[in-house]
């Protein structure tokens, strides 16, 4: 019960105590004096009916009273920079400051992996420790990031603030762009054992979902959309041994159905309200995906054309692979390799191994067997994810000769 | 409020190359953006090129070593800075992009506070 309540409740309850603290270190230790708090009430008084405003009178009138006794002793970083000094804490009416909070957390004047660090910690309330096996880093390092990126936001003086105005668009792309990352390092773990690691992937969800109750744009849908299509397939990635299953052979009949209408519902909403984003046009890509009621069904032409689409806005060496791919699929395996040839000496692939896994498929596909085994065996070298790694491997052993 | 230094780094080339146009139109943003913050600026001052600048730095025994050039060797040198006021980083990145810096950009620096 306390841990669920942490998960759903954390951002929004250090967000709101932020306002009374003015300090982001400060407001997190009277957070997690209000959860303490919670495990030991709870059990006796009972779940209270708001866990969310229940927890944040406790660690507002937490800090109030710190605030009171140490006022002048402890030596903090300058206060936070808000529009309206925040009202008598023990009589202010609880918002919603999670807005403020990413925002502030996904500030362009931060590095982005500080950025990404920061909304782990503060938003869904991570620990050091995990975010740091998240990214691949030592916790020192991870901790220290994270001090690193607080002192620059007081010192500095970044705003506890909604953007408004012009600002708002750039900045929003800023908050999706940290979310995005999020849930493409969840999806595809850039090494180890599990495909898919769940948390990063719940809390992308998480944060995606409060992203759009609190800022429902169309891109915002986009990027909702995206998240969701990919989770509902997220149970059929792997077989029960952690191999990779291709779209190609997962069971669709076990894709989260409800999931997937939802996330549909919102595709088209992100789709009619104007030129589409770029994570509109990705979700329509994992739209169209889901539409198909097996992998031979699906409809490579349309696919093509949304990379398509968006290669054109952005391009990317990532996305002109994809396209590729997808044309192999619609047009023919000649056509397809004709365009990944293009992509050959792009520098930002050389260590890619899904362009050698691509070659190697359309090579297979044209029965140039020899061609097609060294391909793969150059993406076995690259990737560094073991159930990708077995995938190929069958592959290989699976070519004639 | 808060004070920012803003420092206007550039491609002395650019200008060389630009020409007096250049140099004119860069003056008119100048006056545009001095005009529009007049109560926001607290200073600034364009500065000469990097070939005239000199190094100081302190030798291992303890005496100085002076020397010709920027301390940093960069494409793009400091050419000028402000020192303005601003309510936050926000409002401060904001007054920034209104100031002149062709083939170059601005760095927006909060000035320390001592309690």
């Amino acid at each position: 019960m306390l841990a669920d309540a942490h998960r759903r409740e954390w951002g929004f309850v250090l967000a709101a105590t932020v306002r009374v603290t003015g300090d982001l270190d400060l407001a997190e230790e009277c957070a997690q004096d209000a959860f303490a708090r919670a495990l030991v009430r709870w059990p006796v008084d009972g779940v209270p009916r708001s866990p969310g405003a229940w927890l944040t009178t406790v660690a507002r009138n937490r800090a109030v009273d710190l605030l009171r006794r140490e006022a002048g002793l402890r030596s903090r970083l300058p206060l936070l920079v808000q529009d309206e000094p925040a009202a008598d804490p023990e009589h202010h009416e609880i918002q919603d400051d999670r807005l403020r909070l990413v925002f502030t957390c996904c500030h362009p004047a931060l590095a982005v992996e500080a950025q990404v660090a920061l909304t782990l910690r503060l938003l869904c309330g991570t620990s050091t420790a995990e975010v740091a096996r998240a990214f691949l880093v030592s916790e020192p390092t991870m901790a220290a990031r994270i001090t690193r990126a607080k002192r620059k936001i007081a010192h500095a003086r970044i705003p506890y603030r909604v953007p408004a105005g012009p600002e708002l668009p750039e900045r929003v792309d800023a908050v999706l762009a940290v979310v995005h990352l999020l849930f493409t390092t969840g999806h595809t773990a850039p090494s180890g054992e599990a495909l898919v690691r769940d948390e990063l992937l719940d809390r992308a969800t998480q944060l995606a979902r409060m992203l759009h109750a609190l800022l429902p744009t169309p891109e915002v849908s986009g990027l909702l959309a995206l998240v969701l299509l990919h989770d509902a397939r997220r149970a059929t990635r792997t077989d029960e041994h952690g191999r990779l299953l291709l779209l190609s052979e997962q069971d669709r009949s076990r894709w989260d159905r409800a999931v997937v209408d939802e996330a549909l519902a919102l595709v088209r909403r992100a789709l009619v309200a104007g030129p589409p984003g770029r994570y509109a046009l990705q979700a329509a890509i994992a739209a169209v995906h889901t539409d198909a009621a097996s992998w031979e069904q699906t409809d490579w032409g349309e696919i093509a054309a949304l990379y398509g689409l968006l290669e054109q806005r952005w391009p990317s060496p990532v996305v002109a692979l994809n396209r590729a791919v997808a044309v192999g699929l619609s047009t023919g395996p000649q056509a397809g390799l004709d365009l990944l040839d293009r992509l050959g000496g792009e520098p930002a692939l050389a260590t890619y191994p899904y362009l050698p896994a691509a070659r190697a498929d359309l090579l297979r596909r044209l029965g140039r067997d020899a061609e097609a085994r060294t391909a793969y065996e150059d993406a076995i070298l690259l990737t560094e994810n073991d159930a990708e790694r077995a995938f190929l491997t069958a592959r290989v052993r699976a070519l004639p000769g | 409020m808060s004070q920012y230094l803003v420092l206007i780094y550039g491609e002395e080339k650019a200008y060389a190359e630009g020409g007096q146009d250049l140099m004119d139109e860069v003056m008119r943003g100048h006056d545009a953006f001095g005009t529009t913050y007049a109560d926001k600026v607290l200073g600034g001052n364009a500065l000469q090129g990097a070939d005239t600048a000199t190094s100081v730095r302190r030798d291992a025994g303890g005496g100085f070593t002076v020397t010709d050039g920027p301390f940093l060797e960069t494409k793009e040198a400091v050419g000028g800075y402000y020192l303005v006021e601003a309510a936050d980083l926000d409002d401060a990145i904001g007054m920034a992009k209104a100031i002149p810096s062709p083939g170059g950009g601005l760095e927006v620096r909060p000035v320390m506070v001592f309690a």
